[in-house]
């Protein structure tokens, strides 16, 4: 690969860029799903081929292709520095890069076993048996199930001599049950919602999220909810999950604080950010029980944003986000670093594959859990109020200031006990407003990596995993059950 | 570039290196370019070339898919006993059809224009840089600041099977989108066409500037019930999350808001909606992921929901289910995705019946004595699948209209609000336009006088 790679260097130094990187990339994934006791899918696919990012004439172009003959590399390449050529007719400043020293690495997930060695009649057994499971309870009128993986291999090399080979190993698994009586439609999920619990591990996750075991208990909570009272409007303590915690943090921290965003670059499509310069190490984001990071290492645990290192080659960090409250970080790249005053890359530059441009990308951005001993159960007995658990839907505007959320599953919390189960629950609010209403957090027996795999974000769309550590967690008097309020 | 005979070609090595019953190869990809710009340059410049080969082989009943782009003979090999493998460890499929042959399905499927531009194909990076730099001296013209895009594609999309179908599609594609922002407000703009000559960058830039700066200072009305008039991108956003559900096996699943509701009147008489390839304004491949020809289907005729599109499996499982007698004629209607799938089918070909009264815009705003005019709509989400309620919210461009005018920019609205009484409410439509937004599909779709669009929540700006 690294011929491959010098060739494309090569070619666009002669060509007369400033700065050229090149990712080859080996794509593998599976996919496997059952519904209503068959097979919904069984797909396997591979992806190859080759992304270069040239700076000539001071603006940034880059082109990809799936031939990685010679000749087409260096065509591509050269198409690489024409395209930076006509980006530079229209630009105000040259590029200017943090500098990074460049390294000779190699990295891969850690993981106990390769998902791609079990075989998929086993997968499909399982799967099935879930999907059995589901099914069992009276009134539950469709079962969906889904078992992903993927294999990420990439080598990365730039002009500035790094040499970065990488696997990453990502592995995914859910299931939802669906109840339809009358004219409703009520669903509840497992591990989470929208595909499950994903984490860069290998097959041991599908071992340790005891998916046989909460099978029957999820159908019959799905039909549950059809009985359910409605959630009711007003202004209530309420308690999340971890993994509705993990999309709240994902949609009213990780999105701000991309300094993108902040810069505009996203202003046609994603949108900007309500997190100005201004409000660097000043703004009270949060209470003072709020820190979260954005730390993209090893350590930080499987999140779907870990890595060794980044897609213009810098190290993994953590980056301290919120601070005991106090906003302190963005999510920065080698040419927008010093918009902040900094020196080096905070190391979150990302491609979906080797067809798309690095860009600023949430790493594993997480909240910090409570150094006190406080379990989910102990939170309860502590709160009146609502208790909501698994996300149904999720909107925020294009700053990030107001959101909406909903979830599969409510209860009422009364004297510190769950005292009738609520169906449609949602919440909404502002977002430094609702972070400052948090007054208690779980600790770290409760806290879970949980994994967002597919979060759209640039032009053209990529779509990308992001990690969220988080742990059940208490907000005070916050608005509750709009979603319904006039329909 | 992949052409016709090369895929055909391709398909014959596939079909010697497998053993199984049957086998159809799907092709798709071709070359993109994009250039993004902001804060008035261009930021990221992108272009793409890249084909994808996808494997289907059947088994007596037995399916599965693997997928590759590397198209050298050892690669094609692999993948067709890849999907061989994976095809062979399924538990037999009662409901797997046999692949289709050239001609069966839809029964009367239109021809489509032409799609394929050659003057779109050949645009270079200098081209759109060009345009870019119009749209950045309209934006400085205005004093504002400029975001957005410029992209053009062409590509294919083919399906080849055992059974002697063979179909191939081409066309180019190009899109401009852009946002112009002001100190506290914005405006935005996007359009999209076969042919790049259709395409008005001046016009498009000069529009979003002006909801730019007329939306400035916005002030806070509060949330609440309100008349709204939505331009073709909000209208378009929002209606594109009820589709998946007028496929047959979301009614079969259970999970379409449809549910014993085919056959009634659900919106107000003025909705027609039909799927439509072949449409002028339409674009995409007249087949689908099977090679079924896609024939037009009249969705919704005078509020009622008249149809639902199937594809071939589908129909055959719906014509025994209980529901066979309470959703309409059943028949394969080229809509399905390529098997094996979870969700079967969908229209993705939305055209809206022009109104006999159509109403621009502009005499929505005259006739309104009190209402808010919506440029585009933003994170639209489901909050009741059966009811149909979506929380969302408006974004580059609302203002208050007061006694038949504009009167200024408001800050921005989150609504949750029921599609199903939205389209009941309908006061008047202007004529359908190609429109684009970010939450959906492109459509055919008009812009919309609606009454009682509930307004929940405002935001900060």
């Amino acid at each position: 690969m690294k011929d491959i790679s010098s060739w494309a260097l090569n070619i666009a130094t002669q060509r007369g860029a400033s700065y050229a990187d090149a990712r080859v990339a080996d794509d593998r994934s599976r996919a496997l799903s059952t519904k209503n006791g068959k097979v919904g899918g069984a797909s396997d696919s591979e992806s190859f081929g080759i992304g270069i990012r040239v700076i000539a004439d001071g603006a940034w172009g880059f082109a990809a292709s799936d031939d990685l003959s010679r000749s087409a590399v260096e065509a591509t390449a050269a198409r690489a520095v024409d395209i930076a050529r006509a980006s530079a007719r229209v630009k105000q400043h040259d590029i200017k890069l943090a500098p990074e020293k460049p390294v000779t690495a190699e990295w891969t997930t850690p993981f106990q076993i390769d998902p791609f060695t079990i075989s998929v009649e086993q997968n499909i057994d399982l799967l099935l048996q879930i999907d059995s499971e589901l099914r069992s309870v009276a009134g539950v009128t469709l079962a969906e199930t889904n078992m992903n993986f993927r294999r990420e291999e990439q080598w990365f090399v730039s002009s500035e001599d790094a040499n970065i080979h990488q696997t990453k190993y990502t592995t995914g698994v859910g299931y939802a049950a669906y109840a339809f009586a009358g004219s409703e439609i009520q669903k509840r999920s497992y591990p989470n919602s929208y595909g499950g619990q994903w984490q860069n591990k290998g097959y041991e996750l599908i071992g340790e999220l005891k998916l046989l075991e909460n099978a029957r208990r999820v159908g019959e909570e799905a039909v549950a909810l059809l009985k359910a009272d409605q959630c009711p409007e007003g202004a209530f303590n309420i308690i999340l999950d971890g993994s509705q915690l993990g999309l709240q943090i994902h949609e009213s921290v990780g999105h701000p604080i991309e300094l993108d965003r902040v810069l505009g670059m996203e202003a046609n499509f994603a949108g900007t950010s309500f997190l100005t310069f201004d409000k660097l190490r000043t703004l009270r984001y949060g209470s003072d029980l709020v820190n979260v990071v954005a730390d993209a290492r090893q350590e930080h645990g499987p999140g779907l944003g870990t890595f060794a290192f980044d897609e213009e080659g810098v190290p993994a960090q953590c980056t301290p986000i919120i601070s005991n409250g106090l906003f302190t970080g963005y999510l920065s790249s080698r040419e927008t670093a010093h918009t902040i005053g900094m020196n080096r890359s905070g190391g979150t530059l990302r491609a979906e594959s080797w067809n798309r441009l690095p860009i600023i990308r949430m790493t594993n951005v997480s909240i910090l859990p409570s150094e006190q001993p406080l379990s989910r159960e102990q939170l309860i007995a502590d709160t009146d109020g609502v208790y909501m658990e698994t996300n149904k839907s999720w909107s925020i505007d294009d700053k990030r200031y107001n959101f909406q959320f909903s979830c599969e599953m409510g209860w009422e919390l009364k004297n510190g006990k769950r005292t009738r189960m609520l169906k449609n629950p949602s919440y909404s609010g502002i977002t430094t407003e609702f972070w400052n209403a948090m007054d208690a957090i779980c600790s770290r027996d409760e806290w879970v990596v949980w994994g967002t795999p597919h979060c759209g974000k640039g032009q053209p769309q990529q779509v990308m995993g992001t990690g969220h550590g988080a742990a059940p967690a208490r907000f005070r008097n916050i608005k509750v059950g709009s979603a319904y309020k006039g329909t | 570039m992949l052409n016709q005979s090369k895929a055909a070609e391709i398909f014959e090595r596939i079909r010697k290196h497998s053993t199984a019953d049957e086998v159809e190869v799907l092709f798709s990809g071709g070359k993109s370019a994009l250039t993004r710009f902001a804060n008035n340059i261009i930021h990221q410049n992108v272009a793409e070339e890249n084909y994808v080969v996808s494997v289907r082989t059947a088994f007596g009943g037995r399916t599965a898919r693997s997928t590759t782009n590397k198209l050298d003979d050892e690669s094609l090999k692999r993948v067709v006993q890849s999907s061989e493998k994976l095809a062979k460890v399924q538990h037999p499929d009662p409901d797997l059809l046999p692949i289709p042959k050239a001609g069966e399905g839809a029964g009367s499927a239109p021809a489509i224009p032409t799609r394929h531009f050659a003057e779109t194909a050949a645009i270079t990076p200098a081209e759109r840089a060009e345009t870019v730099e119009k749209i950045v001296s309209i934006a400085e013209k205005h004093k504002l600041t400029t975001a957005g895009i410029v992209s053009t594609a062409e590509t294919i999309e083919a399906v080849f099977n055992s059974r002697g179908l063979g179909d191939w599609h081409s066309q180019t594609s190009s899109e401009i989108s852009i946002t112009m922002l002001a100190a506290d407000s914005s405006g935005w703009q996007k359009a999209n066409s076969p042919n790049v000559a259709n395409l008005n960058p001046a016009g498009l830039a000069e529009t979003a500037a002006r909801k730019a700066f007329e939306s400035a200072s916005p002030r806070e009305i509060p949330a609440g019930k309100y008349t709204v008039i939505l331009e073709p991108a909000a209208v378009l956003d929002i209606v594109g999350f009820m589709f998946f559900d007028f496929g047959g096996l979301s009614i079969l699943d259970q999970r379409s808001f449809l549910n014993n509701r085919v056959e009634t009147k659900l919106f107000g008489a003025n909705i027609d909606i039909s799927d439509d390839v072949a449409h002028p304004l339409q674009s995409g491949a007249p087949f689908d992921g099977e090679g079924v020809r896609r024939e037009k289907v009249q969705l919704v005729e005078n509020g009622v929901i008249k149809r639902l599109v199937y594809a071939r499996a589908t129909a055959e499982k719906m014509m025994r289910s209980e529901h066979k007698d309470k959703v309409g004629p059943i028949a394969p209607t080229g809509h399905g995705f390529p098997l094996p799938n979870e969700m079967g089918e969908a229209p993705m070909n939305i055209v809206f019946g022009a109104s006999p009264q159509a109403t621009s815009v502009e005499q929505m705003i005259a006739s309104t004595e009190r209402g808010v005019l919506v440029t585009r709509l933003w994170y639209i989400r489901e909050v009741d699948p059966y009811e149909k309620i979506l929380t969302g919210m408006t974004r580059d461009g609302t203002f208050l209209v007061e006694d038949g005018k504009i009167r200024h920019g408001v800050r921005n609205f989150r609504f949750n609000q029921s599609l199903i009484q939205m389209l009941s409410n309908v006061e008047s439509m202007g004529t359908p336009v190609r429109a684009s937004g970010e939450e959906s599909f492109d459509m055919v779709v008009p812009a919309m006088k609606v009454l009682d669009f509930n307004f929940t929540e405002v935001t900060k700006f």
